[in-house]
């Protein structure tokens, strides 16, 4: 009869096992990304530069627009009345409002987005070149923990700097925001970064077999998708544009973060703003959307994990060849 | 008998990789690409048993680290089986995993932002290891492996050496049943290799049902450490016994080591008379020939020295030895790991 030491593996055990492995690959990105306090500079103070640039330009462009009605233009034609042209200079500055708070909260799901990009979809192929996956592959953890963990992780660590963001993003930029339901709104956000890390799950498995492409392809989604899902700008702005418009923002509405931010701004600026001219679809059913691309995204990892860890282990790519 | 690890005409190719576009033979070979398929595992039978401190010894590619990979569940054979604590590799890797560790020298795992001490507990949540006993056991194997100091230290700022020790701790701290040791002591200094291997020495005979399959090209060490030895040489075993044993497979013979001035000739010494096999290492600090022969009686000596001075080469040392692990593999394949 063998010595060794006698296992477990009843349902307790390995769910057990693979909560502690989410706490323990959270666990990193929870405390050790947040140790040094430099992030606040580069990952809560530098983004709002990039997010100044977009509400420079919006502002200037509204300014022409008031300094247009305080002139007594109404439009294409001149105003009529003071109250009409009251009416225009007030609609001015609620779009003014609205435009500035699209591009602030826009900026700040970017974190999530970069986050999925290069801290999950690129994670499983980095972990390779450093050892780590190897460590991984042979613990008896269920892979959709480690992913889980790394998903966890990511939201946890991502939301502080975007808090930080949105917090800046309000106090220098001095947006309002009107929320009516804020249930909703949480729960639109919520499943909209299910849905997005859920997306990073797969990605990460598909990453796992390309190596260095994986790096070329991140980078090829960063600035595009920004601009197909409306980061800076409502998306309903793209279906406006024929021909080519429609396209791009379906293409933008497969990346939850698309719909996901225009059901938020939907919800924060009121389904009036914009003249209720620039949005997708109503935020309901954009919840909808992204229930059935959360659980989409989280189906299809789990099966191309399992599948891509097969493939892996047959042709020796789960280490690199140094390892 | 149970055994630890079986493997059954374990065969492993890999694959040579797609040439996707044109290149020189140089820049292929530099890469590994487009370069064939390679057989790092030419039908492997090796039965390690429950509570043995195993070692696999061979030079650089000879499918050591491959064999572990498989053992460890991370790569599939090509054919053939492999198991380990009684289950297949291939099909039934959750109480395989639940019951092994591996550690590899010169290892860059963990995280560099986080603690020694965290980076070790991180690891033993994957083994699903109550968080209190993973404290307890991490802060034990840090003081054992004199890590303690550095407990609290981020992984990037460990030495490779502190940071060898912490991989060595992430290895117990599991309490595996059978550890894999991929050379544990690269790059050690002398007192850190000694502890390591102590450690594992200790671990294996005092706990019950504690297994280590060590691979090292440090003779010395698997000599000093192993209860047996398999040679291992281009994907095959060719000898798989106890290092007294082995030794014995070549006491017949004579071995002689000799330290002479560079020379510019020696593949003429395999044809000697009386010459079994024959290694050739050059010094680069002394800028001398070491030349190890393995010989059937002393008759050949004299012909070998005279064969060197013909050469305009001082001889100087000449020493008649105990055979080592190395002489065995010189015997078995005709040159050395250097």
């Amino acid at each position: 009869m063998s010595a060794a030491t006698v296992r477990r593996s009843d349902l307790k055990f390995r769910v057990s096992l693979n909560l502690r492995s989410v706490l323990g690959r959270a666990y990193p990105r929870v405390i050790g990304a947040n140790r040094e306090p430099s992030w606040i500079v580069f990952e809560g103070i530098l983004p709002l530069l990039g997010i100044a640039a977009y509400v420079f330009i919006y502002q200037s462009f509204s300014e022409a627009a008031i300094a247009a009605i305080s002139a007594g233009q109404c439009g294409a034609s001149a105003c009529t009345s003071p109250e009409q042209q009251a009416a225009f200079l007030q609609a001015a500055k609620a779009n003014v409002n609205a435009l500035v708070a699209s591009v602030v909260l826009g900026g700040t799901m970017v974190a999530f987005w970069l986050n999925v990009l290069w801290s999950m979809a690129s994670q499983l192929y980095w972990e390779k070149e450093i050892g780590n996956l190897q460590l991984y592959m042979m613990a008896p953890m269920n892979r959709m923990a480690l992913l889980g963990g790394m998903a966890v992780g990511g939201m946890f660590m991502t939301s502080v700097r975007a808090i930080a963001t949105l917090v800046a993003g309000v106090v220098v930029f001095g947006v309002v925001f009107q929320v009516a339901d804020p249930l909703m709104l949480l729960a639109v956000f919520f499943v909209t970064l299910v849905a997005l890390y859920g997306m990073g799950m797969m990605f990460a498995s598909l990453y796992l077999l390309w190596g260095r492409e994986a790096w070329n392809l991140s980078a090829l989604m960063e600035e595009p998708i920004f601009f197909s899902s409306g980061f800076y700008f409502p998306m309903g702005g793209l279906f406006r544009i024929p021909g080519w418009g429609s396209a791009v923002a379906l293409v933008g509405s497969i990346v939850p973060a698309g719909l996901g931010l225009d059901a938020m701004r939907q919800l924060t600026l009121g389904p009036t703003a914009f003249g209720g001219q620039l949005w997708v679809l109503s935020a309901l059913v954009e919840l909808e959307v992204l229930v059935v691309l959360a659980v989409v995204f989280l189906i299809l990892a789990r099966y191309c994990l399992a599948y891509l860890e097969t493939l892996a282990k047959r042709e020796g790519k789960l280490t690199s060849r140094h390892q | 008998m149970s055994y630890a690890v079986e493997t059954r005409d374990l065969t492993r190719i890999f694959a040579g990789k797609r040439k996707w576009f044109r290149r020189t033979k140089a820049e292929a070979e530099e890469d590994g690409a487009g370069t064939g398929p390679v057989t790092a595992l030419d039908g492997v039978n090796l039965r390690i048993k429950e509570g043995e401190l195993f070692g696999l010894l061979g030079p650089n590619g000879a499918g050591k680290t491959t064999l572990i990979k498989i053992l460890c569940t991370l790569l599939l054979p090509t054919s053939g089986q492999a198991f380990v604590a009684g289950h297949d590799v291939a099909k039934d890797v959750f109480p395989i995993r639940q019951r092994i560790n591996m550690v590899s020298g010169g290892e860059t795992s963990g995280y560099g932002l986080l603690t020694a001490r965290e980076n070790v507990w991180m690891f033993s949540q994957f083994y699903g290891v109550p968080s209190k006993v993973a404290k307890e056991r991490v802060d034990e194997l840090m003081h054992v492996f004199g890590l303690w100091d550095k407990r609290d230290a981020k992984v990037r700022m460990l030495s490779s050496g502190q940071r060898q020790k912490m991989n060595m701790v992430r290895g117990f701290v599991t309490d595996p049943d059978i550890l894999f040791l991929d050379e544990p002591t690269l790059g050690l200094d002398v007192n850190a290799a000694r502890t390591i291997r102590d450690y594992v020495m200790n671990w294996v005979s005092d706990k019950a049902g504690k297994t280590a399959l060590l691979t090292t090209h440090y003779m010395a060490e698997a000599d000093e450490m192993c209860d047996r030895i398999a040679i291992i040489d281009n994907g095959r075993i060719l000898a798989c016994d106890t290092p007294e044993n082995l030794k014995k497979m070549i006491r017949t013979e004579t071995t002689f080591r000799l330290e002479v001035d560079p020379l510019r000739e020696t593949t003429a010494f395999k044809a000697l008379p009386g010459v079994k096999n024959f290694s050739h290492k050059q010094d680069a600090t002394t800028n001398r020939s070491q030349l190890t022969f393995i010989l059937e009686d002393e008759a050949p000596v004299a012909e070998i020295l005279s064969a060197i001075s013909a050469q305009g080469a001082k001889v100087h040392s000449l020493q008649k030895s105990e055979p080592t692990l190395e002489d065995v593999f010189i015997s078995m394949v005709g040159r050395g790991f250097g």
